[in-house]
C-alpha cells in the first residue's frame, strides 16, 4: 500500500547522493587542482552537513507518520533477470533512520576533524574523495530496501576501508594492511551471497519488503534451511564487523589515518553487520541455533579481543581491540533478540569509540609534530613514548576520561546504559536457555578487562612522567580548534547519548526501543522480564565490576615504571601471549596462509601453470603448429611434376566421388 | 550409334595425356601433353553433340578457342622461363619451393 | 559392321597409337609431329561424328595453327635434341601408369552414366555443316562469341609483353 509520502522522505535519494556528488567533485580536484585545499574542505563537509540535515529531515517526517511497516521509494529497475526482479529501491524505517543518523552525524564530525588532522598531507583531496565515497556507500547499505542493494553498499564500504586502510600505500605495511582487509572481507562476503542465494532460492525474492513477511511461511522454524542462511550471513558479518575467526583485519586496518580508524573501523563500517542481524531479525528469530551462534561468538569476542587488548602498546591497537570487544557486546545483543538494545549500543559505541578514536588522533597528530619537528624516528603511537600529556593537551585528556568512564560502563554515561541492556537481556534469556548465562558472564568479564585496559590506557597516556624526550616535549601541544571541536561534540554526545533509552527501571522511558518497536517486533523472541530486585542486582553487579576493573588499573599498574619503547624488554610469559595477541596470526598463517602459499608455488604455479599450461597446452600448440607447419613445408617442394601428381590423385579422388 | 566408342576414345586419349603430364618433365612436351587432354574432351563434346542437338559443338569451338590463347601465352611463359633459366626442364624449375 | 565403323575403328587406333608415341618420344619435334598425327586422326573422327565444320576447325587452328607455333617455339630455343632426364625414372613411370589408369578405369565407370549408347539418332548429314553451327552461334551465343575476341586480344597483348625482350 503506497503511503502518501511527505517530500522529504520521496527525496531520500538525496541523502546518499549528497556524499557521492562530493566524492566525485573532489576526486575530479584531486586529479585536476590536489592544492584546493580550501576547496576540498568545504566540498568535503559541506556534503556532510547537508546530508546529516536532509538525513534529519527525512527523519522527522518519519517520525510524524511512524509508520509500522518501512518506506520503500523504488527509483529504477535494476536486475530484471527472469524470476529475479531487484529494484533499485531505498527504504526509510525506524531502524535505517538511527543508522543514517549516526553515518551522517558522527561522519559529519569526523569529517571536521579529518580538515585538521589531514592538512599537511598531500593526498588530502584523495582522502576527502575516499571518505565522501564511504559515506555514500555506507548510507546505501543501510538504506538499500534488499539485499542486492545492501550488498552493493557492503562491498562498496569494504572497498572504501580497502583504499582508506591503505591510504598511505607508498609503505609496504599499509599497503598489506589494506590487502588483508580485502581479503579476509572476501571470506565474509561469500557467507553473504551464499545466503542471498538461499534466501532467493527459498522465496523467490531479494527485497526486504518481500522475504521477511514471508519467512515463518517459507521456513520451518529451527528448520536447516533457515539456520544455514542464518549461518552464512553471520559469516559475512564476522568479516565485515570483525568477529571471531575473521577479526584480525581490523587490528592491522589502524595503519590507516586516524579518523578514517574512527569512521570506518569504530563508529560506521564496522557496525554493518550488527545492522544485517538487525535488519534480518525476522530470519535469526526462526533459528534457535543461528541466535546462538551470533550471541555466543559475540560474547567470546568481547572478551577473547578484551584479553588481548589488555598488553597492546599501540595506542590505536588497543582501541582496535577494544573495538572488536565491544561490537562482540553489540552481537551479544542481537543475538540474544534484544535488537533495541544492540542497536542502541551501536550508537552510544559510535560517540565514545568515535572521541576515543579522534582522541587518539589528537595525541598522534601531537607526538608525530613534536618527533618531525626534533627529526626523531620514534613510534608517535606507542604509550611507553607518551606518558603525562594531560598536561599538554587538558581538553584531549577531558574528554578522552569521558569516553573511558563510558565505554567502561560508569552511570550515568552512554555506554553504561546500553552496555547494561545488553547484558540485562542476556541473563534474562538465561532462564529460557541455561547457556546465555554462560555468555553473560563472559560479557561480565569482558567489562572488568575493558575498564582496566581503558584505564590503563588513559594512565600510561596522560597521567605519569613524560616519556617522550626532552627535546620533544617542548614541542607537544593542544590540537587546534578544528580538531578539539568535534571532539567536544562527541564528548556531549556521549554525556547525554544514555537518554535517548533510560530503561523504566531508571524512570525513563525506553524511547529508542519503543522508536525501534516496529522493526524489532516482528522479530523479537520472548524473554522473560526479570523481577526488578534482579534487575538491580544486574546493575550492581555490572557497575561493580566496572569500578573494580578501574580501581584494580590504578593499584596494579605504575607508569613511573615505565620506559621509552626502544628501552624497554621483550615481554614474557602470559603477557608475551596476550602482546603477541594470542598467536592468532601466526595461527592463520600456518594453518591457511602457508598452505595456499604452497599449494600456488608447489602445485598450481610449478606443475599446473608451468607444465601443463606454459607446457603442454601454450608450447605444446606451437609445437603442434611447428610439426604441421613442418609437414606441410615437405609438401611443398616446388617440383611441378609433384604438384602435378598430387592434382591428379585430387581428381581422381573428386571423378571417383561422382563415379562411386 | 557412335556415342560409346566414342566416349572410350576420348578416355583412352585423356588417360594417355594424363600419362605424359605424369611422365615428362619437358615444359613444352607437357604443354603438349594438355592439348592432347584437351582435344579428348572435345571429341566427348562432339560425341554428344550427334544426339543432344549442335551445342556441344559450339562449345567445341570455344574450347579451341581458349586453347588457342591458352598456347600463346602459355609459350610466352616458357620463352620467358627459357630466357632466365636457359632450360626447360621442370626437375630445374622449381623456383615455387617455400 | 558398316563402313562407318570401321573407318570409326581405323581411326580410333590411329589417334590413340599416335598418342601414346607422342608422350613416349624422347625428341619435343618428334613428340609434336605424333600429336599433329592425333590430331589428324581427331578431325576424322570428327568427320564420323557428323561435325564437319569442327573437324575443319581442328585441321585448321590445331594442327595448321598452334602446333606450328609449337614446333617454332621448339626450334627457335633450340630444344630439338632429346633431353637427358625428360623422362622420369621407373618410380615415376609406375605412379604415373597407375594414376592414369585409374583414370582411364574411372572415366570408362563413368561412361555408362551417360545417355544410352545407341539413342535416337537426331543426327543428320547437315548437322555438322556450317549453316547449323553458326546460326546459333551468332544468334544465342553472341555474347560468349564476342566475348571470346576479347580472351584473344587479352592473350596476344600478354604473349607479347611475356615473349618480347625489352618493351
Amino acid at each position: 500500500m503506497p503511503l502518501p509520502l511527505l517530500p522529504p522522505l520521496t527525496l531520500l535519494w538525496v541523502v546518499p547522493a549528497l556524499p557521492l556528488a562530493g566524492s566525485v567533485v573532489n576526486g575530479a580536484l584531486a586529479l585536476a587542482a590536489p592544492r584546493a585545499k580550501r576547496a576540498v574542505s568545504l566540498v568535503g563537509v559541506g556534503v556532510l552537513v547537508l546530508a546529516f540535515a536532509a538525513a534529519a529531515l527525512a527523519v522527522v517526517a518519519l517520525a510524524q507518520l511512524h509508520p509500522s511497516a518501512p518506506l520503500v521509494v523504488r527509483y529504477w529497475e535494476w536486475l530484471p533477470v527472469g524470476d529475479l526482479q531487484v529494484a533499485f529501491a531505498l527504504q526509510l524505517d525506524q531502524l535505517s533512520a538511527v543508522m543514517i543518523l549516526v553515518v551522517t552525524g558522527v561522519g559529519a564530525l569526523i569529517h571536521v576533524f579529518s580538515v585538521g588532522y589531514m592538512r599537511g598531507d598531500p593526498g588530502y583531496a584523495r582522502y576527502f574523495a575516499y571518505l565522501n565515497l564511504f559515506v555514500f556507500f555506507m548510507l546505501t547499505l543501510v538504506l538499500g530496501a534488499s539485499f542486492p542493494v545492501m550488498f552493493v553498499g557492503w562491498e562498496g564500504v569494504g572497498l572504501c576501508s580497502y583504499l582508506l586502510i591503505g591510504f598511505w600505500f607508498t609503505e609496504k605495511i599499509n599497503a598489506d594492511a589494506g590487502k588483508k582487509a580485502f581479503v579476509v572481507n572476501r571470506i565474509g562476503d561469500f557467507g553473504f551471497l551464499v545466503a542471498m542465494l538461499l534466501i532467493f532460492r527459498h522465496t523467490g525474492s531479494l527485497d526486504f519488503g518481500a522475504v521477511f513477511p514471508k519467512a515463518s511461511a517459507a521456513f520451518p522454524a529451527g528448520g536447516p534451511v533457515v539456520t544455514a542462511i542464518t549461518l552464512f550471513l553471520f559469516l559475512g558479518c564476522t568479516g565485515k564487523s570483525a568477529q571471531i575467526p575473521l577479526y584480525t583485519w581490523l587490528p592491522d586496518a589502524m595503519q590507516g589515518p586516524t579518523p578514517v580508524s574512527a569512521l570506518i573501523h569504530a563508529a560506521t563500517m564496522v557496525t554493518a553487520g550488527v545492522y544485517l542481524v538487525a535488519r534480518c531479525g525476522p530470519l535469526f528469530a526462526l533459528s534457535p541455533v543461528g541466535s546462538a551462534t551470533v550471541a555466543g561468538v559475540g560474547a567470546l569476542t568481547a572478551l577473547f579481543a578484551a584479553t588481548i587488548a589488555l598488553k597492546q602498546w599501540d595506542i590505536k591497537r588497543v582501541l582496535a581491540y577494544s573495538t572488536v570487544s565491544q561490537l562482540g557486546y553489540m552481537f551479544l545483543g542481537v543475538g540474544t533478540g534484544a535488537y533495541a538494545a544492540g542497536i542502541f549500543h551501536l550508537t552510544t559505541h559510535a560517540f565514545f569509540k568515535a572521541l576515543l578514536f579522534l582522541g587518539s588522533g589528537s595525541v598522534i597528530h601531537a607526538m608525530h609534530r613534536a618527533y618531525h619537528a626534533t627529526h626523531a624516528h620514534e613510534d608517535a603511537q606507542d604509550m611507553r613514548n607518551m606518558g603525562g600529556l594531560a598536561r599538554y593537551m587538558p581538553w584531549t585528556a577531558a574528554l578522552m576520561w569521558i569516553a573511558t568512564l563510558a565505554i567502561a560502563g560508569i552511570p550515568p554515561l552512554a555506554g553504561f546504559f546500553s552496555k547494561d541492556e545488553i547484558l540485562g537481556a542476556a541473563f534474562a534469556r538465561g532462564a529460557v536457555r541455561p547457556a546465555w548465562y554462560v555468555f553473560w558472564g563472559m560479557g561480565l568479564a569482558a567489562a572488568l578487562l575493558t575498564a582496566f585496559y581503558m584505564t590503563r590506557l588513559m594512565l600510561y597516556t596522560f597521567h605519569g612522567p613524560n616519556r617522550t624526550g626532552d627535546r620533544e616535549r617542548e614541542q607537544l601541544h593542544e590540537a587546534p580548534p578544528v580538531m578539539t571541536g568535534p571532539l567536544v561534540a562527541l564528548g556531549v554526545l556521549t554525556v547525554l547519548g544514555g537518554a535517548l533509552n533510560i530503561p523504566p527501571l531508571f524512570g525513563g522511558g525506553a524511547r529508542l526501543e519503543h522508536w525501534l518497536a516496529p522493526v524489532t517486533d516482528v522479530a523479537l523472541t520472548p524473554a522473560p522480564d526479570a523481577s526488578p530486585a534482579t534487575a538491580w542486582a544486574l546493575v550492581a553487579s555490572a557497575v561493580l565490576v566496572a569500578a573494580l576493573g578501574m580501581v584494580g588499573a590504578f593499584q596494579l599498574l605504575r607508569p613511573e615504571a615505565l620506559v621509552p619503547a626502544r628501552l624497554a624488554p621483550p615481554a614474557r610469559g602470559l603477557g608475551r601471549l596476550l602482546w603477541k595477541k594470542w598467536y592468532v596470526d601466526e595461527l592463520y598463517d600456518a594453518i591457511v596462509v602457508r598452505p595456499v602459499l604452497w599449494l600456488s608455488r608447489e602445485v598450481l604455479w610449478k606443475i599446473v601453470d608451468k607444465r601443463l599450461v606454459d607446457g603442454l597446452l601454450v608450447n605444446g600448440t606451437a609445437a603442434a603448429s611447428r610439426a604441421l607447419g613442418w609437414v606441410g613445408s615437405r609438401l611443398q617442394t616446388g617440383e611441378v611434376g609433384v604438384y602435378v601428381v598430387l592434382f591428379v590423385v585430387g581428381v581422381l579422388a573428386v571423378v571417383g566421388a561422382v563415379v562411386r | 550409334m557412335l556415342l560409346g566408342p566414342a566416349l572410350a576414345v576420348s578416355a583412352a586419349l585423356f588417360a594417355l595425356g594424363v600419362l605424359g603430364v605424369l611422365l615428362r618433365r619437358n615444359a613444352i612436351v607437357i604443354f603438349m601433353c594438355v592439348e592432347l587432354m584437351l582435344n579428348a574432351a572435345n571429341l566427348a563434346f562432339v560425341a554428344f553433340a550427334q544426339q543432344l542437338g549442335v551445342a556441344g559443338q559450339i562449345f567445341v569451338f570455344f574450347v579451341m578457342a581458349v586453347a588457342a590463347a591458352e598456347a600463346a601465352v602459355g609459350l610466352a611463359i616458357i620463352l620467358a622461363v627459357y630466357r632466365h633459366r636457359h632450360t626447360v626442364d621442370l626437375q630445374h624449375i622449381n623456383l615455387l619451393k617455400g | 559392321m558398316d563402313g562407318t565403323r570401321i573407318l570409326f575403328g581405323g581411326f580410333a587406333v590411329l589417334a590413340i597409337a599416335s598418342a601414346g608415341l607422342c608422350i613416349t618420344r624422347r625428341n619435343p619435334v618428334a613428340s609434336a609431329l605424333w600429336l599433329v598425327a592425333t590430331l589428324f586422326s581427331l578431325a576424322a573422327l570428327f568427320v564420323l561424328l557428323d561435325a564437319q565444320f569442327i573437324a575443319v576447325l581442328q585441321v585448321l587452328v590445331y594442327a595448321g595453327a598452334i602446333m606450328v607455333l609449337f614446333l617454332f617455339v621448339i626450334m627457335l630455343l633450340n630444344l630439338g635434341r632429346a633431353g637427358p632426364t625428360d623422362l622420369k625414372g621407373p618410380l615415376g613411370l609406375g605412379v604415373g601408369v597407375l594414376l592414369a589408369g585409374l583414370l582411364l578405369v574411372q572415366l570408362l565407370v563413368l561412361r555408362q552414366a551417360g545417355p544410352a549408347a545407341g539413342g535416337p539418332a537426331r543426327a543428320t548429314t547437315e548437322q555438322g555443316m556450317i549453316p547449323t553451327v553458326a546460326r546459333p552461334l551468332f544468334t544465342a551465343y553472341l555474347v560468349p562469341f564476342e566475348i571470346t575476341s576479347l580472351l584473344l586480344l587479352a592473350a596476344i597483348v600478354g604473349a607479347v609483353v611475356l615473349a618480347k625482350r625489352k618493351l
